[in-house]
């Protein structure tokens, strides 16, 4: 919906258009820059003496085991996901409920997940977790790792939470008033009218959440969890402290998540204009 | 060289403009003495604002020449801060700096760039805000004026650079039907004084009734032009003829 | 105070909510010297954080391809990798190909601490995205509104400090507000190469005194108002920075 008022001036309010697109970074820019790093990184430590194996062999060795250790923080993230969008999605309508006490709990709790730092919350759950859960008879062992899922998953929550809220909030009032005026009851307008309106808008930003929460795995390593930045540490460890691999193995890392995570970015700036067209 | 008064103030001379391969001035020349007041008018698309913005050297040109007091426009060394203190140019969408006051808009340039004294800047201000008939909104943001008032505004902006020409880029275009004759009243009051203008417009009446001179354009190239009486009765071209027929 | 001291003393031996940072001198100086050093940390992250987006964003719009892509490189690299690695990259990569220094007392030690390391690698984390959040800024303020600057005779200078900057900042306010918050949640990493900052003073506490609970909400609230300190600061710098009956 369009308003606008004859009032204010145009000037702020449509971007100027440039006069030619900006140098766009390509994923391969990207990758070519990262890989560029490790290789350099190589000669440059490469004049190892003879008893210890060239960077690169070094590398190549230990590269099942990091990607192992990656594909893990993969399943961490998507896991939190998961919880975190379920548990948010509920908050978030929470958020909009009519009762005032719902309203206002719903509020409170995402207020102070959302601004607690994660790797706060992480040891909040971490620490404050049992080790196992006794529902009845049957006893749920809790690992660290679901630990780890459970704790990333609460900033998760809270930020979902504030997506759908920000969603249905950003919708014209006149789709309320024009369902009701149909005589819909609320829970069929939210669902069947504004929800399904809502998809659109919240999925850009939940994409961005994801990177995010993708690029916080990592904390889980320093509440001890093997995930891809504790088997770094643990390789460089097995190496004897080479100080020549900290450069390519870091680098690594940095690389596999780049890797990882750049097209998800790409992707969200697409729906993103994709979808402003339209608003 | 130095430039007289019997002299054209402003000399165009066979402008050429292209953006790309788009030719949208085809050699244009006109000239303005000091204190006429002449309009350009045309259909949409026919070169008018081009033309306007290029005298100000806010567009280069491709070939021609342009002078403002003798000194050429179309020249890479050109100092166009000097240029700029001469010219002032009013804009179709005002252009007001919308984190400034009426006031302090008007004050800004020749604070800025002429480094004058404050307290003398500032009467000169006032005194302009009075001459656009604005008395009470020297405090007011532009986002609180009306379109009519922004552009009164954006006038006095110009006049205190005290320049020698002004020029009018449709300046009545994005206004509200009720506020267009108190914009046009000030810029009477203008031509009155004695300012040399180069007005784009589309408002016949007004044209006919302060323009010392109208030129016609159509295609980027000058199609006709006289005084208003001759202009406006007794047109020639077809293509005048036609445009006229429309607006009238 | 003594009193006070007492009362969490008699808190801890009757309900067993054990609040050390309180009443033990020794605890109360490690969490006031933490919460220092998160402030410290944060307060210099921010300051070379909106340097470099500003420093960034000027840089996007240069004339050489490859400073834009560089520029964009940096982006890209810092917003999609995770800071953590970014952090332990800086402080082990980097750090030990340094040359190292002698200290006071004879021994070798790294040129840069981690507190330093800290410093840069959260400040080019959030520097990046500060970039971005500049450049739109700038790109929001349109062309007619800077030609009207040039038309006046303005500097560019002057066009950049008094009319581009100040209108880019307004629009930047929001996401940057954002962002900053970020920053100071960010400052959290710090724990992981040892900076003594809040968390790690607190992790050192609750070692000691095996009052994880206590410690863990304390955090939370502790990092709670230092955001909304922070929120609260921003907003108010943007409602002092809003202009009347300009934007919605």
């Amino acid at each position: 919906m369009n308003k606008t008022n004859p009032k204010i001036m145009p000037v702020m309010m449509a971007p100027r258009a440039r006069a030619t697109d900006p140098i766009r970074l390509k994923a391969w820019h990207g990758a070519a820059l990262a890989a560029f790093v490790v290789l350099v990184s190589i000669p440059a430590f490469a004049q190892a003496d003879g008893a210890r194996d060239s960077v690169f062999t070094a590398l190549a060795r230990w590269m099942p085991l990091l990607l192992k250790g990656f594909i893990f923080n993969v399943v961490i993230s998507i896991s939190a996901m998961a919880i975190g969008t379920l548990a948010g999605a509920a908050l978030g309508l929470g958020q909009i409920s009519l009762s005032s006490w719902v309203r206002k709990t719903s509020w409170f709790v995402t207020q102070f997940f959302r601004n607690a730092p994660w790797l706060v919350l992480l040891f909040f759950a971490m620490f404050l977790l049992p080790f196992e859960l006794r529902i009845g008879g049957i006893i749920i062992p809790l690992p660290d790792y679901l630990k780890a899922i459970i704790g990333l998953s609460l900033p998760v929550m809270a930020n979902v939470s504030e997506i759908v809220r920000g969603a249905v909030v950003s919708l014209p009032s006149g789709q309320w008033e024009a369902a009701e005026s149909l005589a819909f009851t609320r829970t069929q307008v939210l669902w069947r009218i504004i929800l399904p309106q809502c998809v659109k808008r919240m999925l850009p930003p939940w994409m961005n959440l994801y990177s995010i929460l993708t690029m916080a795995t990592v904390l889980a390593s320093i509440v001890g969890v093997s995930e891809v930045m504790t088997l770094t540490g643990q390789v460089l460890a097995a190496e004897g402290g080479r100080t020549d691999l900290l450069l390519p193995i870091y680098s690594t890392v940095l690389l596999m998540f780049f890797i990882y995570c750049y097209p998800i970015a790409r992707l969200t700036l697409r729906l993103e204009k994709k979808f402003a067209v339209k608003t | 060289m130095t430039w007289t008064d019997d002299q054209p103030m402003v000399s165009v001379k066979d402008v050429r403009k292209s953006f790309g391969a788009l030719e949208v001035l085809k050699g244009v020349s006109l000239d303005v003495m000091k204190g006429e007041v002449i309009c350009i008018i045309g259909p949409s698309g026919s070169g008018k604002s081009t033309l306007i913005r290029c005298i100000n050297a806010l567009n280069d040109i491709q070939g021609g020449s342009i002078l403002v007091e003798g000194q050429e426009v179309n020249d890479p060394d050109l100092d166009k801060l000097e240029l700029r203190k001469k010219v002032g140019m009013v804009f179709q969408q005002y252009n007001l700096f919308p984190h400034k006051t009426a006031l302090e808009n008007i004050m800004m340039a020749p604070l800025l760039v002429l480094k004058d004294d404050k307290a003398a800047v500032e009467k000169l201000a006032r005194r302009l805000i009075k001459k656009v008939r604005l008395e009470g909104k020297e405090d007011s943001y532009p986002g609180e004026l009306s379109g009519g008032q922004q552009q009164r505004v954006a006038i006095a902006r110009s006049l205190a650079m005290n320049p020698d020409v002004m020029l009018f880029d449709e300046v009545t275009a994005a206004l509200d039907p009720e506020t267009v004759n108190e914009v046009l009243t000030t810029i009477k009051d203008l031509a009155k004084d004695g300012m040399t203008c180069i007005l784009v417009t589309h408002e016949m009446g007004f044209a006919r009734e302060v323009a010392d001179h109208i030129y016609f354009t159509d295609r980027g190239v000058i199609v006709e032009h006289g005084a208003p009486d001759v202009f406006f009765d007794a047109a020639k071209d077809p293509r005048t003829v036609e445009f006229l027929g429309q607006i009238l | 105070m003594e009193a006070i001291y007492e009362w969490f003393r008699l808190l801890y031996d009757n309900t067993g909510i054990n609040l050390p940072f309180i009443y033990d001198s020794y605890d109360r100086g490690r969490m006031i010297s933490g919460f220092f050093m998160t402030v410290k940390l944060s307060v210099l992250c921010l300051v070379l954080s909106v340097i470099i987006g500003m420093a960034g964003a000027w840089l996007q719009n240069s004339p050489l391809k490859w400073t834009r892509r560089i520029v964009n490189g940096y982006i890209q690299l810092f917003r999609n990798t995770p800071p953590l690695v970014q952090l332990y990259f800086f402080y082990f990569a980097i750090g030990t190909m340094l040359p190292k220094v002698t200290n006071d007392w004879g021994g070798q030690e790294p040129i840069l601490g981690g507190f330093a390391w800290a410093v840069i690698s959260l400040s080019f984390f959030a520097g990046a995205y500060n970039v971005e959040i500049f450049r739109s800024g700038l790109e929001a303020v349109p062309d007619s509104t800077v030609e009207a600057a040039e038309a006046l005779g303005f500097s560019r200078f002057h066009i950049y400090k008094d009319i581009t900057l100040p209108l880019a900042i307004r629009v930047a306010l929001p996401a940057l507000n954002n962002n900053l918050v970020n920053l100071v949640k960010t400052t959290t990493l710090a724990y992981a190469i040892a900076v003594p900052e809040m968390l790690y003073e607190a992790n050192q506490i609750w070692s000691d005194n095996v009052n994880v609970t206590e410690m863990m909400v304390f955090m939370l609230l502790v990092y709670f108002v230092l955001v909304g300190v922070l929120v609260w600061g921003m907003n108010r710098w943007e409602r002092a920075l809003k202009i009347p009956g300009f934007g919605a």
